[in-house]
């Protein structure tokens, strides 16, 4: 049967125009349950069980399934994930809105879907002849939508019954007027709440029901915040720009500041107070409404934590705080504005824990999320006494304006505060990190054991079996995905080769492996775990370039002469058999050792001599040598607890095998710009904005030195010029805040950009790419697909040569890698030990400093005043230098200080990590140094393998986003090919 | 990304059909009586007229050539109205660009493939073909409306040139039985407009169902992406079959027009 679909469209232009689309019904549309003679089976598709399992409903005692609105879809995700319902049939209508409405839903609802116990049935009701309905003339969309959906659940009804055939089709909605229609034509029809209270055995589901509606002492008093704008009033705003579009972005530090970046407007808008943020949270876009310039406002230096311990009910109080600074410079005024409406949420599920209600029996809560740019939650629950000790993850349904707080529902409990899967989990939830066991579908593309090299694979590569190929790695590597090899050749060159891992001749395009890969992005380093981008059989056997075993390898040989200068470049797949897998000291060694001399030395010797005139050349080109402070673990081999932390050692063979790396990586870039203009996966790296400078110009000056920031091999020059003898670290630190003003390096497709736009800033040169690890990159791989198919070793497919998918693919990967620096850089793990440690103040707040302790790479917060407390010590804060002030004690940004840091273990649940001043003395404020506090950082107690761990709280961790300054100041993986190698222990 | 299987669909192509299945082809014969053959053809929303002139005299420069004295000649043009594209634009010329242009030689090439030319010597046929409406597929739409106006004509040809379009979507779907795939047969304006490939193949299906040759396959005409060769033969096989397919749906047309229009002169006599 066919029917026509007819709508209107409106352009980006605003011209409209008709569209007509053919619309074909059909007969063949099984109604997917086991116990229908009627409909042909097609194939095994998911089977609506004839017997209905799971919970028992006192509403309905006959055996039933379900048919979903998208209002309950859209809202109680979260029942709908628990086991307890089965035998659902989601309508195509539904699907198809709650795809429109929410990406994140639809994602989960996709995987209910693909679980087979769940017998989530979708009924393609828009094309089976009997429930497609036509829109009626002035009948709105959502209307249509929700008549579809009845008619869907009285053919059920209907076709169930002729069959005798004892199983009701219950219609389960909360919109009100769906519901009474559906009542007058008989359809059974229920609310979540209703269906969900019926059941027997599931009253912990009534904790995950979304929350709309909220009272707590009387509703008379007048609401917190002002009204949002409506949809519509927000477009007409927009229209007419006097309102701007942005995102919000919370403050870490200021529970009542945020910021929002908007395209239109060169600086961040600032947002102060709670009316002004009206409801808005990190991420979220919204609509600003910019204050005339005579009400701008500066960021307050003040640090400021919502400290509230129990609910202090729809109060708000805290404000005068903010309108301590009355007096701002004009200079640091910043455009300041009021948040009028939300476009979009972008609300999550956050971890976090529960703080419990001072009263007993209460089921009302707050949660406290362990993110701090997010507010706390209040929540219900009966269940509070097992869930105060966990971490817990809660999701938002919405924000009142009589409440204080936005109005949450828990969703799951993650396990016991302090355990180490626990925070694991935590961490990588937070940072959206995909950690989940590879699926055996993933598994099933795996090659099958025993693995053996056939003759024709020996006849589609190279044999490079004879060389001395070795491997440089750090210590335990298991994932070795790059060796080296160098030999004289008979005209007096030398042949270089780079030989990475073959993994996209394992992991094939379009197979489970490759998509489980490409969503994974990378693999993720923790402390003593980590989250593999591909199955282990892969990363860390068969690619793995180990030694004494042979491998497939994609080599990269240059011949060079002997003042680095590159004559030819070649690229094959080929076959390698590494003679030695070395860690970075091992390396060393051997070259230092002079009595060694065997083949592989010499090659050593001869890479590591290249290496340092290719450094040299990239440095006079104007690379940037940027520092952060880069942290290894000790940890325990057998409880995997971490001993100690200490910084990464910086050994000559590192930088060996670093400049190949780049040599490669470039190499392979303009290989593959040349033979794909328009799809070649590359990494950029944009320069910063002068603006990103000024608190490194700032922090120079104070020192006495002028940074010169034009370019980048300015900045490279007046870095390296600004040493302080009596501070060795001071250009080390100068140069973590020059890291902090650099821009992200990221992927991206080369036809999408211009080429000028290719250039990289912190490496300076024009094009580069990732090439050398694709066992934890997924970049590197479709970079060895593109490579392959230029050397014509393998064959294209549409997906790697469309600009438009390849740029999405980017997109992830960066999204990934943003995610995955923040978990391995926010991770910290503390014993409760008190311990004295000399730190460097890296700025200087109004009533804080932000100490770095460069031993462990650590970054904190010393108050220098506490909300509420008199200070017995009054500092005083200069604004424009950037100083605290008592008596003749200057903290001014770079200064060395001794700090004590210990764990507050006062709350249970909320364990922070205190910075105490030892050094300088200042009587009253500082505490006394005590010898017995120190422990040296060779620190290794067996005896303390049982004690718990402390771990310290992710909110506590080093701030990366700064709101002060309004620049992007995340951490800069400057492509340093060895950056991330923090492995396994 | 490799494509992956769109659940909100169940499988089927956005219009609800499955993967190769075709559109609603609906036709008549000898809708013009000036002219000595005609056809309209309807695939789904595609709407194709073809008419026919000829075996004539031969007219301007096509006499010159000395071959032409033993084979006749084919004329072929290729237009699209301007009204063609729907309301969102307007086709600037209708016909005498380089996309219409190819198209005619193309359509002449199958023409000839199936014409006994050697019974027209001296003589000249002409193919017009307007697109009335797009929405994809329309070269392969324009060979069998061609084709049914040749047969309207009464011009001897061999076989049908059944023209049959198949496209590489981007997403995967459900087959008939239970395989799943991402070539699809008959693509509309729409399914055309993915980032892929799309074939257009005029093929002589009797021959095909003979000989199983790849000399059967008279045209491919590739647009999009780059394919791999390896993917062609696949691709030519589905596509061949939906040529089968085309050609049973028009045979039977071509039967049912000829009884009535032999019961028509029957009483006309």
């Amino acid at each position: 049967m066919l029917t026509s679909k007819s709508f209107y469209r409106k352009t980006k232009g605003g011209n409209i125009y008709k569209v007509v689309r053919e619309h074909y019904l059909r007969d063949d549309i099984w109604c997917g349950s086991e116990a229908c003679r009627k409909c042909g089976r097609r194939k095994q598709e998911i089977l609506l069980d004839e017997e209905n399992p799971g919970a028992k409903s006192t509403l309905f005692a006959m055996p039933h399934y379900l048919v979903l609105d998208t209002n309950i879809v859209l809202n109680q995700i979260d029942i709908l994930d628990e086991n307890i319902l089965c035998n659902v049939i989601v309508p195509q209508t539904t699907l198809n809105e709650v795809r429109h409405r929410s990406s994140n839903v639809y994602k989960k609802l996709k995987e209910i879907i693909n679980d087979p116990h769940r017998k989530f049935y979708i009924f393609i009701n828009e094309h089976h002849k009997d429930t497609y309905i036509e829109r009626k003339h002035g009948e709105i969309i959502n209307d249509r939508n929700d008549r579809a959906l009845r008619i869907v659940t009285h053919w059920y009804n209907t076709h169930l019954s002729k069959q005798k055939i004892d199983i009701k089709v219950i219609l389960v909605t909360d919109d009100h007027e769906n519901k009474s229609k559906a009542e007058k034509l008989g359809i059974p029809v229920v609310t979540m709440v209703e269906y969900v209270n019926s059941l027997e055995n599931a009253g912990f589901l009534i904790d995950k029901l979304s929350k709309k509606s909220y009272i707590l002492d009387g509703d008379a008093r007048a609401p917190l915040f002002p009204c949002h704008l409506s949809p519509s009033q927000i477009h007409d705003g927009i229209k007419s720009a006097t309102l701007i579009q942005g995102t919000f972005l919370a403050s870490r530090e200021n529970f009542l500041e945020g910021s929002v970046n908007c395209e239109s407007i060169e600086k961040f808008i600032l947002i102060q107070g709670r009316e002004s943020l009206n409801r808005a949270i990190d991420g979220d876009t919204v609509a600003v409404e910019l204050f005339s310039e005579d009400q701008w406002s500066a960021p307050s230096e003040v640090i400021l934590i919502d400290e509230a311990e129990d609910d202090p009910g729809d109060v708000i109080d805290d404000e005068n705080i903010l309108a301590e600074n009355k007096k701002i410079p004009t200079v640091e005024k910043t455009p300041t504005g009021r948040i009028v409406g939300i476009i979009r949420r972008k609300w999550r599920q956050y971890c976090g824990i529960l703080q419990r209600s001072a009263l007993k029996d209460n089921t009302h809560h707050l949660f406290m999320p362990a993110e701090r740019k997010i507010p706390k939650v209040r929540i219900e629950s009966k269940q509070a006494e097992t869930l105060c000790t966990q971490r817990i993850i809660v999701a938002i349904d919405s924000w009142p304006r009589h409440s204080r707080y936005p109005l949450g529902h828990f969703v799951r409990a993650l396990g016991t505060i302090g355990d180490k899967d626990t925070e694991n989990e935590v961490l990588l939830l937070e940072h959206d990190v995909p950690h989940s066991r590879f699926s055996d579908e993933v598994l099933s593309f795996l090659p099958k054991l025993p693995w053996t090299i056939t003759d024709s694979d020996v006849n589609q590569r190279t044999d490079l079996r004879s060389l001395e190929i070795c491997s440089v790695d750090p210590p335990g590597c298991t994932d070795i995905d790059d060796a080296l090899h160098c030999r004289e050749l008979p005209n007096g060159n030398l042949e270089v080769g780079v030989h990475i891992a073959d993994v996209s001749h394992f992991i094939r395009p379009g197979t489970a492996l490759d998509r489980e890969a490409a969503s994974r992005a990378r693999t993720v380093y923790l402390v003593d775990t980590r989250i593999d981008m591909v199955p282990e059989l892969l990363s860390s056997d068969l690619c793995s370039l180990k030694s004494k075993e042979e491998r497939f390898a994609f080599s990269c040989i240059w011949e060079v002469d002997h003042n680095a200068n590159i004559i030819t470049t070649e690229f094959f797949k080929s076959i390698i058999l590494s003679r030695a897998s070395l860690t970075y000291e091992e390396a060393q060694l051997r070259i230092d050792d002079e009595r060694q001399n065997d083949d592989l030395t010499k090659s050593l010797r001869s890479l590591n001599n290249l290496a340092k005139k290719l450094k040299k050349m990239r440095l006079d080109k104007g690379a940037l040598v940027l520092a952060s402070p880069e942290v290894r673990f000790h940890v325990d081999s057998e409880t995997h607890d971490p001993i100690d932390i200490e910084a990464k050692k910086v050994l000559e063979t590192n930088s060996m095998v670093e400049e190949f790396m780049l040599l490669a990586n470039i190499s392979v870039a303009k290989k593959i710009l040349m033979e794909f203009p328009e799809c070649s996966m590359l990494r950029r790296h944009p320069e910063p904005p002068q603006v990103n400078f000024d608190p490194l110009i700032k922090a120079g000056r104070h020192q006495g030195f002028e940074i010169n920031t034009s370019s980048g091999m300015e900045l490279a020059k007046s870095l390296e010029a600004a040493q302080k003898k009596d501070n060795p670290y001071f250009n080390t630190m100068l140069k973590i805040v020059a890291t902090r003003c650099m821009m992200q390096a990221v992927y991206f497709t080369s036809g999408m950009l211009q080429e000028p736009e290719f250039f990289h800033y912190g490496l300076a040169c024009p094009i580069y790419t990732h090439f050398t690890s694709p066992i934890r990159r997924y970049a590197d791989i479709i970079v060895h697909r593109l490579l392959a198919v230029s050397i014509g070793a393998d064959a294209t497919y549409s997906e790697l040569l469309d600009k438009k998918k390849s740029h999405a693919l980017c997109h992830n990967l960066n999204y990934r890698n943003r995610m995955a620096q923040y978990s391995t850089l926010f991770q910290l793990f503390f014993r409760n030990k008190v311990q004295l440690e000399d730190g460097y103040i890296l700025f200087v707040r109004k009533n804080a400093l932000q100490i770095l302790i460069p031993k462990f790479g650590l970054e904190g917060t010393l108050y220098l005043s506490k909300k509420g407390e008199v200070p017995e010590v009054n500092f005083i804060f200069d604004a424009e230098k950037h100083i605290q002030q008592y008596g003749d004690i200057i903290f001014r940004p770079f200064d060395q200080v001794t700090v004590q840091l210990s764990l507050d273990r006062s709350n249970i649940q909320h364990e922070k990590l205190i910075f105490k001043l030892v050094k300088p003395v200042i009587p009253g404020f500082s505490i006394p140094y005590d010898s017995e506090s120190i422990v040296t950082s060779g620190y290794s107690d067996k005896n303390t393998k049982d004690s718990p761990i402390e771990v310290m709280d992710i909110s506590e961790a080093p701030k990366r986003k700064n709101i002060n300054t309004p620049v992007n100041q995340k951490p800069v993986q400057l492509s340093k090919g060895k950056r991330k190698r923090k492995k396994k222990y | 990304m490799e494509s992956e299987f769109d659940i909100n669909q169940g499988g089927l192509r956005a219009d609800g059909r499955r993967p190769l299945e075709l559109r609603r082809i609906r036709m008549r014969l000898g809708v013009f009586t000036q002219a000595d053959g005609s056809a309209y053809v309807e695939q789904g929303k595609t709407k194709i007229l073809a008419t026919v002139y000829g075996p004539h005299q031969p007219r301007g420069k096509a006499i010159s050539s000395s071959t032409k004295d033993v084979k006749g000649i084919v004329n072929c043009q290729y237009s699209s109205a301007v009204f063609s594209f729907g309301a969102a634009e307007r086709k600037k010329k209708p016909r005498g660009d380089r996309k219409s242009q190819e198209a005619s030689q193309q359509l002449r090439h199958a023409m000839e493939a199936i014409i006994n030319l050697e019974l027209f010597a001296r003589s000249q046929i002409d193919i017009f073909v307007e697109i009335l409406q797009m929405d994809g597929s329309e070269f392969c739409v324009a060979v069998n409306a061609a084709t049914l106006a040749l047969i309207d004509a009464g011009i001897s040809i061999k076989d049908y040139a059944i023209g049959c379009s198949i496209t590489v979507s981007d997403s995967l779907l459900g087959e008939d039985d239970d395989g799943q795939c991402t070539e699809i047969l008959d693509a509309n304006w729409v399914e055309e407009c993915c980032p892929s490939v799309t074939l257009s193949i005029v093929a002589l299906p009797k021959v095909v169902d003979e000989t199983e040759t790849k000399s059967s396959v008279i045209l491919t005409h590739g647009s999009g992406q780059r394919l791999h060769l390896s993917k062609l033969e696949p691709l030519r096989i589905k596509a061949l079959q939906g040529c089968k397919d085309i050609r049973t749906i028009i045979d039977e047309a071509v039967k049912n027009h000829l009884e009535i229009f032999s019961i028509a002169t029957a009483l006309d006599k």
